[in-house]
């Protein structure tokens, strides 16, 4: 059984249909980037995968737990599955250290000292030990980034979600979050990365998703899919990102 | 027989005063309470509540507070209860302020953003954990101009309560006013005890914005 399972899932916003019966497994320790246009419906399909927008029709299983049934518990499900957004979402008010420890002592109930000891541990993962009492209004964009990365690092997740999330950065900053991406990877975490990056997502992604429509239209080997698309559709994508 | 002013009148008027801060005080406690009670239905994502709110926020804020205070005060005694003026009037500001602080708070948390609470419940807090921990935090910076703004207006509203025979600073004055007819001093002398009420509030307003700026 795939850590994730969507199978055939709709999803309207009232009239508007953004997946239209999209089906996607991924297992454990697999990469996979999804692109396509704006409106194509990706970043829609990552927030479905945890709950953050509900479905019309079909069913999405994470770690054998169904997303979409009443019973489930989301606030556990979400433990599971980590998410990090374009737009950073840090929480203002807070520092960087209590950012991370928030979930660890309020959701899991730890102890102050032992949630301190796993964000200086997340936090060495994005390479920030030094901004441990810092705002977020003082980080740069990219560190903001990192920040959000270790916050949901510290939970433990199976999964990881990158919701477009070099979008909203200066091009100088990108980088750094790449590697952090690349580090990730190569520690054998799951992800799912909606991204622009297509350099990226041929070098780290295993496979590659197309979306088109609401529909994935094309998928397999990341490298095969950019190196020999099959439809118009993707060709003329790739053509308008590349120039 | 009228009499002429004098400086134990003004005594009179200032220990009054002490009974204006005392129920614009306990209103105020009261009515937070409420408030917050009214701003969470108002903002939990179960329509009954919502509705539940809305009809308490409508009925307070679309009838007159004098009315409120007489059907407090009278209605409740025609019930068979004897009700003190005192407890009269802090039910009835209290009830007030609660709708009132409720809407105004319920205002700051919505202007929280939205990706806040995708954010916080992406990381497993529930929706009372987000409102405590992440929302609210956030939403009192943009609620004090406002909230401090009603707590003014609270204040100078107590004078109400001298209708039911509470003897609060206008009712002093009213009392004084009767025997020296001296309309013009007295209440010349009341408006500047309102103001030396209400002005300190306004100055912790200030006080207050500066201060969650520089702590974000």
């Amino acid at each position: 059984m795939s850590l994730v399972e969507i199978d055939r899932i709709h999803k309207s916003f009232d009239d508007l249909e953004v997946l239209r019966g999209v089906s996607l497994d991924i297992d454990e320790g697999e990469i996979v980037a999804v692109i396509g246009r704006s409106g194509s419906g990706k970043s829609t399909l990552l927030r479905c995968i945890n709950g953050l927008e509900p479905i019309q029709a079909g069913t999405i299983w994470v770690d054998g737990e169904q997303v979409n049934a009443p019973e489930t518990d989301l606030r556990k499900l979400r433990q599971k599955v980590g998410i990090v957004f374009q737009s950073f979402n840090l929480f203002p008010h807070l520092t960087v250290e209590r950012n991370i420890t928030l979930g660890l002592t309020v959701v899991k109930k730890m102890a102050v000292e032992e949630a301190r000891k796993i964000a200086r541990q997340a936090i060495a993962q994005v390479d920030l030990e030094d901004k441990l009492s810092a705002y977020p209004d003082m980080l740069s964009g990219g560190q903001q980034q990192r920040v959000a990365i270790a916050r949901s690092l510290a939970m433990s997740p199976k999964l990881m979600l990158f919701d477009e999330i070099t979008s909203a950065l200066d091009p100088e900053l990108i980088g750094e979050v790449l590697r952090v991406l690349a580090k990730l990877a190569e520690d054998g975490m799951t992800m799912m990365v909606v991204t622009h990056e297509i350099g990226f997502a041929r070098n780290v992604a295993h496979r590659l998703v197309f979306m088109h429509n609401g529909e994935i239209w094309e998928e397999g080997a990341a490298r095969a899919v950019l190196d020999n698309p099959k439809t118009e559709e993707l060709k003329n994508f790739l053509g308008s990102v590349l120039i | 027989m009228i009499r002429d002013l004098a400086t134990n009148d003004f005594f009179y008027l200032l220990f009054a005063a002490r009974w204006t801060v005392a129920l614009a005080v306990v209103s105020i406690i009261g009515g937070s309470l409420i408030g917050v009670v009214v701003m969470v239905l108002r903002v939990v994502p179960i329509p009954p509540a919502k509705w539940l709110a809305v009809a308490y926020i409508q009925t307070i804020q679309g009838t007159p507070l004098l009315g409120q205070l007489f059907i407090i005060f009278f209605g409740i005694g025609v019930l068979g209860y004897d009700v003190s003026p005192w407890i009269a009037a802090t039910v009835a500001f209290s009830v007030y302020s609660g709708a009132f602080l409720g809407e105004i708070w319920r205002g700051s948390v919505q202007a929280v953003p939205k990706t806040q609470w995708e954010a916080s419940a992406s990381i497993g807090l529930s929706f009372l954990e987000q409102l405590r921990y992440v929302v609210i935090p956030q939403a009192v910076r943009f609620s004090i101009p406002p909230t401090i703004g009603f707590w003014v207006h609270l204040v100078k509203n107590t004078s109400l309560a001298s209708i039911i025979g509470f003897i609060e600073l206008t009712r002093a004055g009213q009392i004084i006013n009767a025997a020296t007819f001296r309309p013009m001093t007295v209440y010349l002398v009341i408006a500047v005890l309102y103001f030396c009420i209400c002005f300190p509030l306004a100055k912790m307003s200030e006080r207050l914005e500066g201060k969650l700026r520089v702590a974000r």
